[in-house]
């Protein structure tokens, strides 16, 4: 029973992460090529200005919560994913840096090589956590004693002894990728105005599209690569609402998009990402992180967790601790909501 | 070079780096709470301006903090995998908690006392201001509670090869974390207090904005006066004794007593020498080590000579020049901020341009003994990585090569010397350009703001 609650809370933790940092590292890809001027790009920053930093503390929060609910887990996946995780690092160093630092040299050439580097290294960014969901999708070459290690590439095909890198993980990075462009440019629609805000709702069409088709694409690699991925959802067919909930969600994005109902479709967008990640969860319960070679080498939740004492004095505090987090969450997104405002002053 | 060796300098390097920013975000924190209640009570817009001046070098070195500060969360896995998964159900737990009661009040209030000052009634303002103080200290006290888990570790059992939690509040409340807890933030205190007071003396000199460089050095030396004391006495004092009593190899590693002795001499310098067992060119006041640890001059200190070899701290000379520079920086911070204050109060500090360069050039050093103040903590610890119950040999990820280690600790080298690099143009600008409302800040309100 702990098993399954601590699941489903790292799973939280991550839809959260996602969620929410995901649109500032949307409008961080999109920034590059939507806006035209200072001006613009003065409200594109400001549209995430106040609130990137807390979202990005939903991957601190988790990544402590995977630490000590599954110490196991935690210990294999980030020494196994050893190069790629640090080049995750050196990205959220130089976003973070070049994202507040920009405005406080007032400077052409510096403000455009920041602009540049907060724009590629938001795209790699989205792309290394897309492939790193499918790389745990697909399975590491795990070891008996649980530990692994991945080069970043070998012949880019999944198969027994893959790399960070291959064709099934790459288009797991494309998805992600197009869904947070995407998610980004329905929150810039919200939180700025003019023509801006019109281009951006323009863009989310053929990102759509292309959204839409890597999504099936996704689906079917998945249950290629691997087919148990689907016992799950054949044990309790009530759950294949999560597939369709991701396509519900994406109609949902379409239409209010088109209905200049930017609210709507941007929670379209969340509940999308929601239903990726919790169908894909769910696709792999109880293994935390499938073996290549071998599936009696599996990281499964039993394996992994922390003892009951440890999770249930967790639960108490995490609880709380959370319930306070989503409170103060509302209380900025509720003093900074509506259109950005450019006219205020900041540090 | 081992694996073992290219992990450890990978975990000192990056929070060495990482510790540089918080010490001072940890300690301005208080003293920007300090001048908006000032501003508040008085009205005064000057206290205002200084308390948002504050703020824009607050945010700066938060920044450079959080950026640094993720790798570490990471680090525990990435680099100490056995580690992670031995002690996971333990120190997961505060670590977490940092996450989940800190991160999320601290950079949601930031975010409002930083963006949100238009936005919010002056009384909300104060309480952002308060509310990021109070985060970043719940911030470090997790922290500590982590490492002092590792220094002293209580309330746990071992299941199955494992560490968990028995008590939660034992945790917590661990002795060992309350005294370095103490210690170390009296430490961000005297880093903020140094800095804030080194920059209104650097005002006075320059004969410009005086008016503020008063206020500066007013709350600077007022609140270095008295963290230059508590680190002293009672915080130093009382973690000292604590961990001689529980680290005797530490303690004796700190003061290189190689031989217990009654009546020890405290030496206040000199170079260790392992092969000999002596130290070379030592000053040392008799009997004074004596006193301090057991209050009475003729106790007996424990030296190495009671300590088996393999369990002797294993860079010694390192954690003894650690320790002393440590020491003898905190007794030049109290000398110098007893003397300030004396003119403060005389009121003759603003004019006496010998105290004001002194107060100027020592900024640094706060920085230089927080630092050495870890590194006596964390190599007083070896060779242990769990004292007494994991050595640092056995916690390394055993997957991740020496080669790979490396290759990664020279692009974190590379990153942060850009980094260091950056911060020093930006505090340099933001210093030079003062308190007052920036020409181009005003003008970019016409055209749009800046973040």
């Amino acid at each position: 029973m702990m098993g399954f609650i601590w699941f489903w809370l790292v799973a939280v933790m991550i839809v959260g992460y996602v969620v929410l940092d995901g649109f500032d590292l949307g409008v961080g890809v999109l920034h590059l090529f939507l806006v035209r001027d200072e001006a613009e790009r003065q409200a594109t920053l400001r549209a995430i200005g106040p609130v990137w930093d807390g979202n990005e503390v939903w991957l601190l929060a988790g990544g402590g919560t995977l630490y000590f609910a599954f110490p196991l887990l935690y210990a294999s996946a980030f020494s196994g994913f050893y190069l790629p995780l640090m080049i995750v690092l050196w990205l959220l160093i130089l976003r973070g840096v070049s994202l507040e630092l920009r405005n406080h040299i007032d400077m052409g050439v510096w403000r455009a090589l920041l602009d540049g580097l907060f724009g590629i290294a938001s795209a790699l960014l989205a792309i290394f956590y897309g492939a790193a969901l499918a790389n745990v999708l697909r399975g590491v070459p795990l070891r008996a004693d649980g530990y692994f290690f991945l080069p970043l590439w070998t012949n880019w095909k999944p198969g027994q002894s893959p790399g960070i890198l291959d064709w099934y993980t790459v288009i797991g990075g494309l998805v992600a990728l197009v869904s947070l462009t995407l998610h980004g440019a329905l929150w810039l629609v919200i939180k700025v105005s003019g023509d801006l805000a019109e281009r951006a709702r323009r863009l989310v069409r053929p990102l759509w599209f292309a959204l839409l088709g890597l999504t099936i694409v996704s689906l079917i690699t998945t249950i290629g690569v691997r087919p148990e991925s689907l016992d799950n959802y054949y044990r309790y067919p009530f759950t294949f609402v999560v597939p369709a909930g991701v396509i519900a969600s994406l109609i949902g994005v379409w239409v209010w998009n088109r209905n200049h109902e930017p609210v709507k479709a941007f929670l379209a967008s969340c509940f999308y990402l929601f239903f990726m990640l919790a169908g894909a969860c769910w696709g792999l319960y109880p293994t935390l992180l499938p073996a290549t070679s071998n599936s009696g080498l599996d990281i499964t939740l039993e394996r992994a967790i922390s003892g009951p004492h440890t999770l249930a004095i967790g639960l108490v505090w995490w609880s709380f601790g959370m319930a306070l987090a989503v409170g103060y969450v509302v209380f900025v997104y509720s003093r900074f909501k509506g259109k950005a405002d450019v006219s205020e002053g900041g540090h | 070079m081992t694996a073992e060796l290219i992990h450890r300098l990978h975990f000192a390097f990056t929070i060495t780096f990482h510790y540089l920013f918080p010490q001072l975000t940890m300690g301005l924190a208080l003293l920007i709470v300090v001048l908006k209640t000032v501003a508040l009570k008085t009205g005064s817009e000057q206290w205002d301006r200084a308390a948002r001046f504050w703020g824009r070098i607050f945010g700066i070195n938060f920044v450079f903090g959080v950026v640094t500060g993720i790798p570490m969360e990471f680090e525990f896995g990435t680099n100490w995998a056995q580690f992670a998964r031995v002690s996971g159900g333990v120190i997961g737990q505060p670590l977490a908690m940092e996450g989940v009661f800190s991160f999320f009040l601290e950079s949601a209030f930031l975010g409002l006392f930083l963006y949100g000052e238009k936005r919010l009634s002056k009384w909300m303002h104060w309480f952002s201001a308060l509310m990021v103080f109070v985060g970043s200290w719940i911030s470090g006290f997790f922290i500590i509670v982590t490492d002092a888990w590792m220094q002293h570790p209580v309330a746990y059992e071992q299941v199955n090869g494992h560490y968990e939690v028995l008590s939660f509040w034992q945790l917590l409340m661990n002795p060992w974390g309350l005294l370095q807890y103490m210690h170390n933030m009296t430490g961000a205190v005297v880093t903020g207090a140094f800095v804030m007071a080194a920059v209104g003396a650097f005002y006075l000199l320059e004969g410009r904005l005086d008016n503020y460089g008063r206020i500066f050095l007013k709350v600077g030396v007022i609140a270095g006066l008295v963290a230059s004391i508590a680190i002293i006495f009672p915080t130093g004092d009382l973690h000292g004794k604590y961990v001689a009593h529980h680290q005797p190899a530490a303690m004796a590693g700190m003061e290189a007593v190689f031989k217990s002795e009654s009546g020890a001499g405290l030496v206040l310098m000199g170079q260790p020498n392992e092969e000999t067992g002596l130290i070379d060119n030592p000053i040392v006041l008799n009997n004074v080590l004596s006193f301090l640890i057991y209050g009475t001059t003729m106790a007996e200190v424990r030296g190495l000579d009671t300590i088996p070899h393999d369990q002797w701290p294993t860079a010694l000379p390192l954690l003894f020049y650690a320790y002393h520079i440590m020491a003898g920086l905190g007794t030049w911070f109290a000398l110098l901020m007893i003397g300030s204050a004396f003119l403060l109060w005389r009121g003759r500090l603003y004019g006496a341009r010998w105290a004001l360069w002194a107060l100027l050039l020592s900024f640094p050093l706060p920085y230089i003994a927080n630092t050495a103040g870890w590194m006596t903590a964390e190599l007083g610890r070896q060779p242990w990585l769990i004292y007494g119950l994991m050595r640092t040999s056995q916690g390394f990820s055993h997957t991740v090569s020496a080669s790979n280690g490396l290759f990664t600790l020279i692009g974190f080298m590379g990153l942060y010397a850009l980094l260091g690099l950056l911060f020093t143009v930006l505090m340099y600008r933001e210093i030079s350009h003062g308190p007052e409302p920036k020409l181009a800040e005003v003008k970019a309100v016409q055209v749009g703001g800046a973040s």
